[in-house]
């Protein structure tokens, strides 16, 4: 006896190449899905949320699980990297430490050797772990597709996430890495997420913290600030940043910034929590997560 | 719907197996192979009664399409075993009464074993944090934890 129902049935395709995949999205249209680690697109199948004729597998496409550090100094992270790889790569935990603690926070360890990063930003949830550190990091969504003259278009995290599920790839595009630009000389980043338990769950609340020295800001640091659970898609609390780069940095204005965190969230109620709850813990988790970057750049 | 024909060695033995392409690995091990070990309790990643090994990590099984592991090497609780000697983590679950209806068990086992590969000394909250995606209803997990524990020490 199954528990559930099981899958509808679909074809099965190992892409090799991207340009194989823009060529069967693109003679499919809506039937085609895009698989990677399969841990959000095969419980919406199993579900019958999406009934896709074709599954199109493409992690094993080439670079896709690679982390390349360039030497300007960015960092790519292939768009099929897992969860466990991403927080274990030495490279991400010292210089993008806000993004490994995220990946190490989703799920449990067996699923954080299936899920990827770019299926957890694909799939637009506001819910996304990865998405606040990667919208802070200031990363870039590299996306393959048939344009001209290049197949391949960046995207700014900031303008990738669209709504609930909706996000900037196109119709025929598929994600193949995430562009990360050096981080702020001096920056010490977070995540903190907040689950119904301590771990292996949808974060009720999530927020990533990265503080930096800055000469450019009146108190001398700047601070970015992205949540997650908390609105339709995962958002920089722009007005907390700004009470934070005029200061001057410590207690008073880190309880005005977390404030004004909280005003940003548009949390709604769910099985999770409900939106008054969700709002508090904007405000206490974002208290902590600047107390705590905070104390470390006085460290540094 | 496609069909393939796939190569995969289960606990050190090659196996050729014929799977359409909307099969889990679950049900090729449970329905094709015959091995019932591995259990299904919720075919939604969360309660981690279908973990295995898949080329020595842990997966859940129920999330893994069976055509996905062409190629590749699974482990299931019943290659734990050797020659009719209980591997030490299972023998430590034993001895500690780690095990109630035991439908957690064949999981908790596989993640066990797979944290004790990676870290043969983990703290006791290592030991947790590396069981979160294995929910056991009856036990309460101390005496879970307790076997981990006894088994680190045995494998030394
Ligand atoms: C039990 C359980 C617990 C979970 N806990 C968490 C959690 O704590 N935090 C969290 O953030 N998430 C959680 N998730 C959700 C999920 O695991 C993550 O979002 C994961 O990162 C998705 O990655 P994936 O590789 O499995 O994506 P897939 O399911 O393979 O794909 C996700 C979506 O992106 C599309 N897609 C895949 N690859 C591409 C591509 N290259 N280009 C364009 N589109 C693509 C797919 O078609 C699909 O719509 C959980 C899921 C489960 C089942
Ligand atoms: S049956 Fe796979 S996680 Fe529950
Ligand atoms: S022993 Fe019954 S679920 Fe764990």
């Amino acid at each position: 006896m199954l528990a559930r129902p099981g899958f509808p049935s679909f074809d099965y395709v190992r892409a090799d190449t991207p340009a194989q995949v823009v060529r069967l999205l693109e003679e499919h249209g809506e039937a085609a899905r895009l698989l990677m680690g399969g841990t959000d697109l095969l419980v919406r199948m199993r579900d019958g949320v999406i009934r896709p004729r074709l599954v199109v597998d493409v992690k094993h496409l080439p670079g896709m699980d690679d982390v390349v550090c360039a030497a300007q100094g960015d960092l790519t992270a292939g768009a099929a990297v897992t969860m466990n790889q991403l927080a274990a790569h030495p490279d991400v935990r010292a210089r993008y430490p806000g993004l490994a603690e995220a990946a190490r926070s989703v799920a449990s360890y067996q699923l954080r050797n299936r899920a990827t990063l770019g299926g957890n930003l694909c799939n637009g949830s506001p819910a996304a772990d990865t998405g606040p550190a990667v919208l802070v990091l200031e990363g870039r969504m590299i996306l393959y597709g048939n344009h001209a003259p290049s197949p391949v278009r960046e995207v700014p995290a900031g303008e990738f996430f669209l709504g609930p599920g909706r996000t900037a790839l196109q119709a025929g595009e598929l994600m193949v890495g995430v562009r990360f630009p050096p981080p702020p000389a001096g920056s010490v980043g977070r995540y903190l997420k907040l689950g119904r338990n301590r771990a292996g769950d949808l974060a009720v609340v999530g927020v990533a913290v990265l503080g930096f020295p800055d000469d450019t800001a009146p108190s001398g640091y700047r601070f970015r600030i992205g949540l997650a659970s908390v609105s339709p898609t995962v958002i920089r609390a722009w007005e907390a940043e700004e009470v934070l780069a005029e200061g001057p940095p410590g207690e008073a204005t880190f309880v005005r910034a977390a404030e004004q965190a909280m005003e940003a969230a548009r949390p709604i109620d769910d099985v999770r929590a409900s939106a008054a709850y969700r709002a508090a813990m904007v405000r206490n988790l974002t208290l902590r997560g600047l107390r705590q970057v905070w104390e470390r750049l006085c460290e540094i | 719907m496609s069909r393939h024909t796939i190569s995969v060695t289960v606990n050190g033995s090659a196996e050729y197996v014929d799977v359409p392409s909307n099969m889990t690995l679950l049900q090729m091990l449970r329905e094709k192979l015959a091995l019932t070990g591995t259990k299904n309790g919720c075919e939604a990643g969360e309660c981690g009664a279908c973990t295995v090994l898949l080329d020595g990590e842990p997966v859940n099984a129920c999330m893994v399409l069976a055509v996905e592991v062409d190629g590749r090497e699974v482990t299931t609780v019943e290659g734990l075993a050797h020659d009719g000697q209980l591997d030490v983590v299972q023998q430590a679950f034993v001895e500690e009464g780690g095990v109630q209806c035991g439908f957690c068990t064949p999981g908790m086992l596989i993640s066990a074993h797979s944290l004790l590969d990676r870290n043969p000394h983990p703290t006791e909250e290592e030991i947790r944090q590396a069981l979160v995606g294995n929910l056991c209803r009856c036990t309460g997990y101390t005496r879970i934890v307790r076997a981990v524990q006894k088994a680190a020490r045995g494998r030394v």
